[in-house]
């Protein structure tokens, strides 16, 4: 099973099914950032594997997976910026007590 | 000359725009500025006036104009701001600034004492432009922005004494009753644009045989309209009464002489109209005469004194619209200028009886003034034997011209009305002079003591009044059906009258118009003895005396027929009542059924559109948590959802 598409995508989707559910359960902004990106992850792991296994996008792929990199980066960048100015604001690092945002 | 004709307009607006910004600043010389503004318009009129009548060039027999600057200038619709000036309007200009500078100069010793005398003189200012307008304009729209500009200055000063409460409802009344005629009147005015696409009057004369009949008729009739709300005719003749509640001066120049008259102004001015719509002709025949009746007969029990004068003003305009509408137009004009004057007359001197008995206007309370206010009592005398048509004075001449033409021109049933008519007029006159002047004084006692003859600045008009109340027939009038005032008229009226078919035939003084004259002139002389027999106690007539008053009415009237009859007359045959039932219950009912409609049905769907979208968003407000996940959730369920639909339809395929 392992050097076939499907695997890789399987685990992709474990991956991204990991992530989604710790974005959507967790509480801690931290713990929801590392959750995006361990959905993005699993997103530049399928855009690398069918990279290598479907010959018309092997140039393109590898390019694509670099933007991502690049992007998932200035994300996690802003992203925990947010979350430390929030955090001096509230002393509080989860997100279900910063609703004051509501109204 | 035409030049004059502005500066006759210009010289009262001006007096109206100083005295109302400045009189308050002056209260004790404010009618100064109107009175001599009202004076030199006077003056200007009258050069004007005699120059028309003269046929001096420019006028000469059909008049001129001045087109000051267009109006409205608008891409197939222009109304320019022209004036123009016949024998016709030379005529009313006469009535108009002779009488409304008497009415001033009276106006300075009655308003002596009124706080409010700046705003009343530039009120009666403003009431002389606007009427000046009226008379003088060339134009449809002209002529209703000054027929409006009438209506606003009779509210004005009907109100004058608003905190009256009376005051101010007669004055809304006489407003609103006015807005039903104008309403029609200004229909009219589109009509004619719509047919003949003018609304310069001269223009649309000289077209009008090119309208179809029906409209020729619906036009006459809108216009007509108008000229019943204006001259108080049936059946809206009832704001007219009311009106005396205004000053006594006001309701002289406004409710008497010179606004009412604007309705048979109107009428004979549009003479090329209504005499191709003769169908119309009937109507107002019928209108004017039954009218003149039913008025006449209301004047009968009234008791306010100024009341009797304006029920018996409301029976002189229908005899005026019987004149028009009989086609004898010049006839029309005669009265309305003869009765301008001596109803004026006797509106002033009725104002000077009410000044003498301390505001009392009741004559059952009044009596045996004659001896007490005498220059009063003499140009009232003169006023009432005018009006009730005793030869040579003026109201004989032209009443018996109006029954002679109704008579001629095949009106048998107007003649015969008419004729009844003036025999009423001379007895309820005469009922007004007896209970005024005549018997004991029925005064309050403590009024008694104060009663005096009004100051010079008030009986002066009231003499210069009567002069021309008494003489103005004989003046212009005679000889009959030739005199000036046919001379002057004839160039204006000939063509309808060609156009009808109708010419005016030779006066025979020993013929048909000395029987009908001598007919009527026996009628009023009786009905003046019978009202002296009933109401002149004290006076004594060809040494005869009449004896004590009360037990001879009651025994008359004690009869059922006289009875219900009385009843009747004084409740003014019950048209307010009948007005109060149909317009203000029935029409309140209506009035409240469509406010109930709109509160529940318009506004109740608009308002429940608010709610359910105020209530939506209340609502739909939980949604919008503020919690990120939900959003997240919201997120990652539509994009299963997505999902869900494309394997779906990949597995379909």
């Amino acid at each position: 099973m392992s050097g076939s598409l499907d695997s890789y995508l399987i685990l992709s989707g474990i991956l991204f099914a990991i992530g989604a559910f710790g974005f959507l359960a967790r509480r801690n902004a931290i713990s929801m950032l590392m959750s995006i990106e361990l959905m993005l992850n699993a997103v530049n792991l399928t855009i690398v594997a069918f990279g290598a296994f479907v010959e018309p996008l092997s140039g393109h792929a590898s390019v694509i997976a670099l933007l991502v990199v690049a992007v998932a980066a200035a994300e996690a960048t802003v992203g925990l910026a947010i979350v430390l100015a929030i955090y001096r604001n509230r002393r509080t690092p989860l997100v279900d007590e910063y609703h004051e945002m509501q109204q | 000359m035409t030049s004059l004709l502005p500066l006759i307009l210009i010289l009262p607006l001006a007096g109206f725009a100083l005295t109302g910004l400045l009189g308050r600043r002056f209260p004790h010389s404010a009618h100064n500025i109107a009175l001599w503004a009202v004076a030199a318009s006077w003056a200007v009129a009258s050069v004007v006036a005699a120059a028309i009548l003269s046929g001096a060039e420019p006028f000469g027999e059909h008049g001129a104009g001045i087109t000051l600057w267009t109006w409205i200038p608008a891409a197939g619709f222009n109304a320019e701001m022209a004036l123009y000036a016949d024998s016709l309007t030379a005529c009313l200009l006469i009535v108009v600034t002779s009488i409304g500078l008497l009415v001033h100069i009276y106006s300075v010793g009655y308003m002596a004492h009124d706080p409010g005398r700046w705003r009343f003189f530039s009120y009666l200012n403003l009431f002389m432009f606007s009427m000046l307008l009226l008379v003088l304009a060339d134009n449809f729209l002209l002529l209703f922005a000054g027929w409006e500009l009438v209506g606003l200055c009779s509210y004005l000063l009907i109100g004058f004494w608003y905190p009256r409460r009376s005051a101010a409802e007669a004055a809304k009344k006489a407003f609103l009753v006015n807005r039903v005629g104008d309403m029609g009147f200004a229909l009219g005015i589109m009509a004619i644009w719509f047919q003949l696409g003018t609304s310069s009057m001269r223009d649309a004369f000289a077209r009008f045989d090119q309208v179809p009949h029906e409209w020729q008729i619906a036009i006459a009739l809108l216009l007509f309209c108008g000229a019943v709300g204006k001259s108080a005719q049936f059946p809206l003749h009832v704001w007219l009464p009311d009106a005396m509640e205004g000053p006594t001066p006001v309701s002289a120049l406004i409710h008497a002489a010179t606004m009412v008259n604007a309705g048979v102004y109107l009428v004979a001015r549009c003479s090329p109209i209504f005499g191709a719509a003769s169908e119309v002709m009937v109507v107002v025949a019928a209108i004017g005469i039954f009218t003149a009746i039913l008025a006449a007969s209301i004047a009968f029990t009234q008791n306010d004194i100024k009341r009797v004068l304006a029920y018996s003003t409301v029976s002189q305009l229908g005899y005026m619209f019987a004149a028009l509408g009989v086609g004898a137009w010049t006839a029309a004009i005669f009265h309305l200028m003869s009765h301008g004057f001596f109803k004026g007359l006797l509106f002033l001197c009725s104002g000077s009886v009410i000044h003498a008995c301390g505001d009392e206007q009741d004559m059952r309370h009044m009596g045996g003034l004659w001896r007490r206010i005498p220059a009063t009592y003499l140009t009232m005398l003169v006023g009432a034997i005018a009006i009730a048509g005793v030869p040579p004075l003026a109201g004989f001449f032209s009443k018996d011209e109006i029954l002679s033409g109704a008579y001629k021109n095949g009106f048998y049933w107007v003649w015969g009305i008419g004729f009844v008519v003036a025999g009423m007029t001379a007895f309820y006159m005469f009922r007004l002079m007896g209970l005024t002047f005549w018997g004991r004084s029925r005064l309050d006692p403590e009024k008694d003591r104060h009663v005096h003859e009004s100051p010079l600045s008030m009986t002066g008009p009231l003499i210069l009044l009567a002069i021309p109340a008494a003489l103005l027939g004989l003046g212009i009038g005679w000889p009959p059906e030739s005199g000036w005032v046919h001379q002057w008229l004839a160039p204006v009226f000939e063509p309808t009258l060609a156009a009808a078919g109708q010419h005016e035939a030779a006066y025979e003084l020993f013929g048909l118009d000395g029987a009908l004259a001598l007919v009527t002139t026996s009628l009023v002389a009786v009905a003046i003895l019978v009202a002296w027999r009933l109401f002149g106690v004290d006076i004594p007539v060809l040494g005869l005396r009449a004896e004590g008053r009360p037990e001879r009415v009651r025994s008359i009237s004690a009869a059922p027929i006289m009875r219900s009859l009385y009843r009747g007359s004084a409740a003014k045959w019950w048209f307010d009542d009948i007005n109060d039932f149909l317009f203000v219950r029935l029409g309140g009912r209506l009035a409240a059924g469509v406010f109930w409609f709109d509160r529940v049905v318009i506004d109740g769907a608009v308002n429940g559109i608010g709610t359910a979208t105020a209530a939506a968003g209340l609502r739909l407000r939980r949604v919008q948590t503020g919690r990120v996940q939900n959003y997240a959730l919201g997120i990652a369920l539509g994009l299963l959802a997505m999902m869900a639909g494309y394997l779906l339809i990949a597995v379909v395929r």
